[in-house]
């Protein structure tokens, strides 16, 4: 999902920052006061942000015959909140376009836009309505993942039809067409990604209930 | 529904491996390119007088050398994650909790 540095022209690339902005300044806000207010959790968060190094830094094969990389970003969220992951996301992003010229300081806010807000926010929803409608912290989980991993990658669809509509088919023709390359191929990731960060909640649920209890992402009187 | 750890494990193995045993579609030049590479195709494509106007500060050198960073990402990640587990399962353990799973 990484836009590439240069591939955005100007007005996009400076409308996707603007846009990322306020949820950056968001992010940094409240993880500070997260943990000012649950210093306990701090290693956790650490271990929210390395699983988002290395789901990101993995490209897998799928289907389509193309390979792509899942986000990480579910499991962060459902700890943390999508502010957080944000912030979290925007580091993982920031890393990979200094040092390996994936992604891009130009378009940093466009895939930040993307797999650090919208796929977080996504994943938020998910997690919310399962829970709410009865589903086990498992399943809700896995939604969570899988939901915000897919729409990452329909973001970044629909940012680059934006930029480069089809000459034919316009911006739709061209958003399915990034999609052909992007969602399709992200759907097998997409679960895969969902089964991972179940693994590791699961985990969690097991030894961290502390943690988990004070971030409610599990209740007390259990 | 609770999976199991292993059962988890081997459904994404699955999920892994089966695209590279399946047939791939025809009319690729390379099988299992990156999507991000083939999103810069299609761009040339629908705009093929579109140039990229800024250029990243830095490349790594060589293949070798993005994969020593690609893996160097990846074990920071997965080295504080189980930092982060061996912890929590020490902490379990001594406070008096068991091995076995709690249910939630």
């Amino acid at each position: 999902m990484h836009i590439m540095e240069g591939f955005l022209p100007l007005a996009h690339a400076v409308g996707w920052n603007l846009a990322a902005a306020p949820f950056v300044v968001h992010g940094v806000r409240k993880l500070a006061r997260q943990m000012k207010e649950n210093p306990e959790t701090k290693l956790l968060l650490g271990a929210s942000g390395g699983f988002a190094f290395v789901l990101s830094a993995l490209k897998l094969p799928s289907v389509t015959g193309s390979s792509s990389h899942p986000t990480g970003t579910g499991l962060g969220t459902v700890l943390f909140g999508p502010p957080t992951m944000t912030v979290l996301g925007g580091v993982v992003l920031l890393f990979q376009a200094l040092l390996l010229a994936h992604g891009g300081l130009t378009t940093l806010g466009a895939n930040i836009f993307s797999m650090a807000v919208v796929g977080p926010w996504v994943a938020y929803a998910a997690y919310r309505l399962a829970r709410r409608s009865g589903a086990s912290l498992a399943v809700s989980t896995f939604l969570a993942a899988a939901l915000g991993d897919l729409a990452t990658y329909v973001t970044t669809s629909i940012q680059l039809a934006l930029a480069f509509p089809d000459p034919a088919g316009g911006f739709a023709g061209a958003a399915a067409k990034f999609m052909g390359v992007f969602a399709l191929t992200q759907v097998p990731l997409a679960i895969s990604e969902g089964l991972l960060t179940v693994l590791v909640m699961n985990w969690l649920a097991q030894y961290s209930r502390p943690e988990l209890q004070q971030l409610r992402v599990l209740s007390k009187e259990v | 529904m609770r999976l199991r750890s292993g059962t988890i494990l081997l459904l994404v193995l699955l999920l892994t491996v089966l695209p590279l045993a399946l047939p791939s579609p025809a009319g690729q030049e390379e099988p299992f390119s990156g999507a991000d590479a083939r999103a810069e195709a299609l761009i040339t494509r629908l705009r093929p007088d579109y140039t990229p106007w800024f250029r990243p500060l830095w490349e790594p050198p060589s293949g070798e050398i993005e994969s020593l960073l690609f893996a160097l990402q990846a074990s920071l990640g997965a080295g504080l994650i189980g930092y982060y587990l061996g912890f929590a399962r020490g902490r379990n353990l001594s406070a008096g909790g068991t091995r076995e799973r709690v249910h939630d």
